[in-house]
């Protein structure tokens, strides 16, 4: 004796965050049932396993129906077969659409193809959520990749306008997008101190400062790719190294803006040259691809990790950066103002998120 | 009235891929109408496209109009291959038929296919422009309204109720053709659909002409049914109450409306003979046609029902008892009912009409059926179901014949004879009266007799009735004043075999075009009218035994297996007022000029004469509005059945049955103490596998016993809960092929006027037995703290609330009340005491005292197992968790102050029973435990609405297969505000008779004078009240006309401001309620009555036959949405799920189902919007309209 068949339609479609919830993270009716029971519910309402069973398995059901619209959520809001409120609809796309930071670190700069989606199973033992969820998230990174690819005007309005996510969403699914495209090396172990956020803050200073969005807003692809130019632009920089004048009168001026300021000033004055070098060289191999992804272990190796071995604090770094970055523009014979502010703006902002003490 | 109907395709979106290659579609549409088909452009490659076509204009006839859905068919051209359908869409244009209803039909409708579901979106426009054509012969019915809804609809006024309409139409079942043979499932499925369609119009535009000929222009309680009869075929009927009805909001629309569409048909028909030949001249005299009776073997079955006397089986020849019917007719020839209507010269045939209403005819028809063919092979049996109560009175007769039924009434209270012949326990209720079809003998006719006054009245409504073949209503709530009095439940079923009937028709005579009903001649087509009207004569004569002459609440159905089939009819025996009722003699000029100055005349001034006047001097007067309609219709002196009567509680001098039984919604004006709730009887009984007319027996064998049951336990039940009447009460009995469900759903409520129901009391067999002894006390007690927990769930007689009682203050003066509300429980002898002082009578009262004693005498015997397994069923019903009410009537005795938070929701659950060899005692469990973890479910799956009710819940159970149960269910769950609820007795008393003030100010749209009478005098108010939908005086009708000139065509500028912010879709409520709390309907914009089929080839993919069935409700309730947006309607009201036919076949990984749905599309607003403060008329309607943008 079974139940063989039981449906409940509401007109207006009944859904329960905690089971939608239970639903995205990818468990099986009966795994959500069990979470449930320990919930409490059954106590709260008085209502037995079965009934349980019964609410979950047809509320699984209605999020499978949902899913289709959901992959598509513009959809959702003129589609005729859910009746849906529209404050749960945002509730809906927004928890659909929603990551776990766990997940993202590790697919975070990958290429969004299927040989990454076959190793999602790694990913899931590793991360301990489960395939299914997995799954979901990279489609997800996958389709907003693959509809703003296209797209003309800014990246992260182009999300929230197709996908109808809130901002900070949108943000992050453009720091995503961002870093799929440019393929970024963020997994390796030097850089797993650093979070999701971490990047995705430095993925929105790329964005806003080093794309062609920065200079033209209305090219395709204008704040997925870097601007080229501006990278060729950087190889001027390397003056400020090679120039040995050049090197020793920033270095100077940084002494001077420093001393008596920052506890960490010897280590500083020794190591000047050699962070100066780390900083241009990782702007003017910015032309090579291969280099661009390295960027963020460069940042890291050469920058990061001496400052960390000499104990500075954030504020020494902040110091440093901002007088690093002010006394270029008193060197006389070095010419490439703008190139250096919009380079350094980034940098320095990027360093200081990177910079955990 | 030829009409040129114009649609235009405006685009399309989400349409799914049809060219794998592109990922795209190349798009066109065509739009069909009867045989004329246009095309619109291809639109490449797109999934959105903007066709704006131009516009496509039929020139059409108007019976095509009422017919013909338009067709709208999208398609992907192809240029190498045929092009591939991606789906469709049926427009029902009648709403634009109606000026009332909506002008225009504008939106997205969703692509359905019949294998795929939903696939994109199409817009689209829909014009009609009718032509006045007065042609004498036409046989269209445009401009008569059909409403779902089982009341007067809420912006209208009814100026007269005609009566009883039916129709029915038969085809071949496409699904069963040679032809379905070759050709797709698609194919097949859409002649279906489209079949249905036109059935459904052909349908409505007959039923619309029988209304026309009547006079009227709306059709209530219009109730729809499909009998999918398989191989032999395919019957679509419905039934309704014709009208008059009269908007409220404008003065002049009933008048033009009126005038050329309807009385002038009638008059052409009249005096044309030509009009006699064609299909309707035939058919209709009146509202109902008149058949000869044909001689064929029926199967039929009757049982009253709360007593259940039950006269085993009869063999039922029509044909013998056809002569005798027509000559006892002969006697009324003068009655002879719309003779002056009558289109057409009669027919000789006609004029023998069954109507005949004398209760001796037909008793003596039954019983000498009884007598003579019971030597016969039993096919008929016949169950009358009377409300009645449950008293179980064991009878000792051995034979089943119901004649003996009478006889032996010992005192209500003991249960204790054992009958030796199972068939002759009876139960019999104290005032309800089943009557057995042979049982009441003579006696019957005896006791109309008695009561002057009563006779008197009966006498006269029923010249009005009389008139009428069939007086039954489909309404179960009346305008206030129109119901006198309930007697109780009539019901009558019937068991046919399919087959034997069709088949000799079926081979040559069918082809599958659509047939003409009554232009054909063949005897197959008159056999289901037949049926059914031997069936309505069976009720008929049970109301009669009642000493009513009407039915109200009616409503027929049938189960199908194979090629048995069950019909049933049910409603609720009544005593109408004359008011609103046209008596048959009126002459048409009469009734025009009725209707052109719409004011409630009614019974004075017309040709009833005297009667209709001293009715309502000497009886509704004297019956307070909140208690009258307990009343007992039928004489004390003769009961036609032992029922025990005391004086109602209320007024205290007229008598009440002990337990009522109605098919009916609860009268607003009742008198209700607390709350009510749900009760359900249960019941499933094997039945060996078998074929043909040995199935029909075995069949009927088995339903008097069902009946039986089930009417035990719901008495039983009620008990339980302290509550003494029963209403919305729908017994649905399903057949299989091995067993028989039977599913009984009602309201329970503590009605005021009726006497408190005793305990129960559980007797064992053997006493002397010292264990067992205990277990029964045990049981007992049990039984006891249950019926106390109950008491204070449902709020019954908490002290205070007998306060509620308005009668109190009228027959009780006030320091008596207060005596009473000393004592817990009103105690009879008290209050009879209290009562002496007042009344002359005190012979009486010591009789009510009598009563009152045996009243306690409610005893279950546990002799053998049954009982036991009664007795457990009725404690292992679960309550209702805290916060959750539930019935299954539109309104919830107890709660007024709902929120305007609702959930309509369809759930379906099928069950397979792994374990073939069930006992019927097993197979009861498990259908009980399955209609209670489905409440279960809901219960849990609306727990975020609590504190909330579940009103409407209505119940399907099938049995598709085998070893499957289905329960289907269709209710909303409506919040409401806690706050109030826990008001005591006294403030509630008076909020309510507030809110029934207010809620009649609602109905009304303004207040009027009925606020300042009412809050003087609160009797007058209640009467006041009363008056709301149908009966306003006159003088009130035309001062609200004036004051709420509701402008036309206000409801156009709804439209564009009704979608919510963020989305494009406007939000459609469903509910299956007439109304809507909180909001006032403004507009109905036509009937919405949609037939779809879908199926799969790949049931797994879909994710089964949940996921199967869930999208399809779901498709259903969006094409549904959709029609009624595309009509600029934003509810629907009355909606329901008429059928839900499931079928699977997961080895070939199949399934299909079909689903029938109907309502009624509405604008309503919001009453918030509407107005903060109480509404000064003037103001009002300038606040409406403004307020309506808003929506």
């Amino acid at each position: 004796m079974s139940v063989e068949l039981d449906v409940f339609v509401g007109n207006t479609t009944i859904m329960d965050k905690e089971v939608y919830q239970l639903w995205l993270n990818g468990y099986t009716v009966n795994d959500a049932v069990k979470v449930r029971i320990e919930g409490g519910v059954m106590e709260e309402c008085e209502a037995s396993a079965e009934v349980l069973l019964s609410d979950t398995m047809d509320q699984f059901r209605t999020f499978q129906m949902c899913e289709r619209l959901l992959q598509n959520p513009a959809k959702l809001a003129n589609q005729l077969l859910f009746q849906i409120p529209p404050d749960r609809q945002a509730m809906l796309i927004e928890r659909y659409y929603a990551f776990d930071d766990a997940f993202v670190r590790e697919v975070l700069g990958k290429k969004l193809s299927k040989g990454t989606k076959k190793d999602l199973d790694d990913v899931s033992a590793k991360t301990g959520i489960t395939l299914k969820s997995c799954r979901r998230q990279f489609d997800n990174f996958k389709r907003v990749f693959k509809v703003v690819e296209e797209l003309k005007g800014p990246l992260v309005e182009n999300i929230k306008q197709h996908f109808l996510l809130p901002d900070q969403l949108a943000r992050d699914y453009a720091a995503i997008v961002f870093f799929a495209n440019n393929r970024f090396e963020t997994g390796k172990k030097k850089l797993q101190y650093l979070t999701f956020q971490d990047f995705a803050f430095c993925a929105g200073q790329l964005i806003n400062y080093w794309t062609v969005g920065a200079v033209d807003n209305m090219v395709e692809d204008m704040d997925v790719d870097l601007d080229k130019e501006f990278l060729q632009d950087l190889k001027d920089l390397k003056i400020l190294i090679t120039d040995k004048d050049l090197l020793d009168q920033h270095k100077s001026l940084v002494c001077v803006a420093l001393r008596g300021k920052t506890k960490v000033f010897n280590e500083m004055e020794a190591n000047f040259k050699n962070l100066s070098r780390g900083l241009v060289n990782i702007a003017a191999k910015l032309t090579n691809t291969k280099d661009v992804r390295d960027f963020f272990i460069d940042l890291v190796e050469k920058f990061i990790e001496p400052c960390k071995s000499d104990k500075w604090t954030s504020t020494d770094v902040n110091l440093y950066l901002t007088h690093y970055t002010n006394s270029a523009h008193i060197l006389d014979t070095f010419k490439h103002q703008t190139v250096w502010t919009r380079y350094m703006g980034v940098i320095k902002s990027c360093i200081l998120r990177m910079y955990h003490e | 009235m030829p009409g040129k109907l114009k649609a235009k395709i405006v685009a399309g979106r989400h349409l799914p891929v049809m060219d794998r290659a592109s990922d795209l579609t190349d798009a066109f549409v065509e739009v069909k109408f009867g045989n004329t088909t246009f095309k619109t452009d291809v639109y490449p490659k797109s999934l959105n496209p903007q066709w704006n076509s131009e516009w496509f204009k039929f020139e059409v006839d108007d019976e095509d109009l009422q017919d013909e859905p338009l067709q709208i068919t999208v398609l992907d051209h192809d240029t190498y291959s045929a092009n591939d359908a991606i789906g469709k869409v049926y427009i029902d244009i009648d709403p634009l038929l109606s000026s009332e209803a909506a002008t225009v039909i504008s939106g997205w409708f969703p692509i359905y296919d019949t294998i795929h579901g939903i696939r994109g979106e199409i817009n689209v426009l829909v014009k009609v422009d009718l032509f006045n054509d007065l042609n004498r012969f036409r046989q269209s019915s445009c401009g008569v309204k059909f409403f779902c809804t089982t009341s007067i609809p809420r912006c209208y006024r009814a100026v007269m109720v005609h009566g009883f309409v039916e129709e029915l139409v038969v085809n071949e079942d496409p699904e069963y053709q040679w032809i379905d043979r070759i050709r797709t499932p698609r194919a097949s499925n859409e002649a279906r659909q489209r079949l249905i369609s036109l059935m459904s119009g052909e349908l409505q535009r007959k039923i619309g002409l029988k209304v026309l000929e009547m006079g009227g222009n709306a059709v209530v309680g219009y109730l729809q049914c499909f009998d999918l009869e398989g191989e032999s075929g395919l019957v679509v009927r419905a039934i309704g109450t014709a009208c008059t009805l009269d908007k409220i909001s404008n003065t002049y629309a009933p008048a033009s409306a009126i005038n050329p569409c309807n009385s002038s048909p009638s008059k052409d028909t009249k005096d044309s003979p030509q009009a006699v030949p064609s299909a309707l001249g035939c058919r209709s005299t009146h509202s109902s046609p008149v058949h000869s009776a044909s001689s064929r073997l029926s199967q039929g079955f009757s049982v009253s029902v709360p007593t259940l006397l039950f006269a085993g089986m009869k063999h039922r020849h029509r044909s013998s008892e056809g002569p005798r019917a027509r000559q006892c007719r002969a006697g009324f020839g003068e009655e002879a009912p719309g003779v002056p209507l009558s289109s057409g010269p009669p027919t000789p045939l006609r004029a023998q009409t069954f109507s005949s209403f004398s209760p001796s005819k037909s008793y003596s028809r039954q019983s000498s059926s009884s007598d003579t063919e019971l030597s016969l092979t039993p096919k008929t049996a016949r169950i009358c179901l009377s409300p009645s109560s449950p008293t179980l009175q064991s009878k000792s007769s051995p034979i089943p014949t119901t004649k003996a039924l009478r006889s032996t009434t010992p005192p209500p209270l003991h249960v204790s004879q054992s009958d030796t012949a199972m068939l002759r326990k009876s139960v019999s209720f104290s005032e309800d009266l089943l009557l057995a079809a042979s049982g009441m003998g003579s006696g019957g006719s005896a006791g109309k007799e008695a009561g002057p006054l009563k006779a008197l009245l009966r006498q006269q409504t029923q010249s009005a009735l009389e008139q009428r073949e069939f007086p039954f209503f489909t309404l179960t709530s009346f305008p206030a004043g129109f119901l006198l009095h309930v007697g109780g439940v009539v019901s009558a079923r019937s068991v046919k075999l399919l087959d034997r009937i069709h088949n000799p028709a079926l081979g040559n005579t069918r082809s599958y075009k659509l047939l003409d009903w009554n232009s054909f001649t063949a005897d197959e087509p008159e056999t289901r009218d037949a049926w059914w009207e031997e069936i309505r004569q069976e009720i008929k004569s049970h109301a009669k035994a009642l000493g009513c002459h009407a039915v109200v609440g009616y409503s027929e159905s049938t189960s199908i297996c194979e090629e048995v089939c069950i019909l049933s009819a049910s409603g609720t025996a009544a005593v109408l007022s004359s008011r609103f009722m046209q008596d048959g003699a009126l002459d048409m000029d009469h009734r025009l000029s009725r209707q052109q100055a719409p004011v409630f005349t009614s019974g004075t001034e017309k040709g009833e004469g005297d009667m209709g006047s001293s009715a309502s001097l000497g009886f509704e007067d004297l019956a307070p509005p909140g208690c009258g309609f307990c009343h007992i219709p039928y004489d004390e002196l003769n009961m036609p059945f032992p029922a025990q009567l005391t004086y109602c509680h209320c007024c205290r001098r007229f008598k009440v049955p002990d337990v009522l039984f109605t098919t009916i919604d609860l009268p607003t004006e009742a008198n209700v103490t607390g709350k009510g709730c749900l009760i359900q009887a249960r019941l499933c009984r094997t039945k060996k596998k078998a074929q043909g007319e040995g199935n029909a027996t075995a069949i009927s064998n088995l339903l008097p016993f069902l009946e039986y049951e089930l009417h035990t336990q719901l008495m039983n039940k009620l008990k339980l809960r302290s509550m003494n009447a029963l209403f919305g009460l729908r017994i649905q009995i399903s057949i299989g092929e091995n067993m028989l469900l039977g599913l009984a759903s009602a309201t329970g409520v503590y009605l005021t006027p009726l006497p408190s129901p005793g305990g129960i009391q559980i007797a064992g067999k053997t006493p002397s037995d010292i264990t067992y002894e205990q277990h029964i006390s045990n049981m007992q007690k049990k039984i006891n703290d249950t019926i106390a927990k109950n008491k204070e769930l449902y709020e019954v007689n908490p002290p205070k609330l007998f306060t509620l009682d308005p009668e109190a203050f009228r027959c009780i003066n006030t320091e008596l009340v207060e005596e009473v509300i000393g004592s817990p429980i009103p105690e009879p002898r008290q209050r009879s005491r209290l009562f002496r002082s007042h009344s002359e009578s005190s012979d009486e009262v010591s009789e009510l005292d009598l009563s009152h004693g045996k009243k306690d005498a409610f005893v279950l015997e546990i002799d053998d197992t049954d009982a036991v397994e009664d007795i457990h069923s009725l404690l292992t019903d679960a309550p209702t968790p805290p916060g959750f009410y539930s019935c299954n009537t539109e309104i919830m005795p107890g709660i007024y102050n709902w929120t305007s938070a609702l959930q309509m929701f369809t759930s379906v659950r099928v069950f397979r029973l792994s374990n073939v060899n069930l006992t019927n005692q097993g197979l009861n469990k498990v259908f009980n435990d399955l209609c209670e973890n489905l409440l279960k479910s809901l219960y849990f799956k609306l727990r975020s609405m609590v504190p909330c009710c579940l009103c409407h819940l209505n119940f399907t159970v099938a049995v598709p297969e085998d070893e499957l149960i289905q329960v289907a269910v269709t209710a909303v769950a409506m919040s409401f505000d806690k706050e109030q609820t826990l008001e005591n007795g006294r403030q509630s008393c008076d909020k309510t008779l507030m809110k029934a003030i207010t809620e009649n100010e609602e109905q009304l749209q303004f207040p009027l004078e009925l606020t300042a009478e009412s809050s003087s005098n609160p009797l007058s108010s209640a009467k006041g009240l009363s008056e709301v939908s149908g009966a306003l005086p006159s003088a009130r009708v035309s001062s609200l006309e004036k004051a709420s000139p509701l402008p036309e065509g206000r409801s156009r500028s709804l439209r564009s401001n009704r979608s919510y912010a963020g989305g494009s879709v406007a939000v459609v409520k469903m509910t299956p309620l007439s109304f809507i709390p909180g909001t006032k309907i403004i507009k109905y914009l036509g009937i919405i009555n949609m037939f779809f089929i879908r199926e799969t080839t790949s049931l797994r993919e879909e994710g089964g036959v949940s996921g199967f069935l869930h999208s399809f409700i779901a498709e259903v309730f969006a094409m549904v949405r959709a029609h009624v947006a595309a009509l600029g309607g934003n509810a629907v009201v009355s909606y329901s799920m008429k059928e839900c036919v499931f079928m699977e076949n997961p080895n070939k990984n199949q399934a299909q189902c079909l689903i029938n749905v109907s309502g009624d599309a509405v604008i309503f607003v919001r009453e918030s919007e509407l107005e903060a403060t109480p509404p000064q008329p003037q103001s009002a309607s300038t606040q409406t309209s403004s307020s309506g943008e808003g929506t």
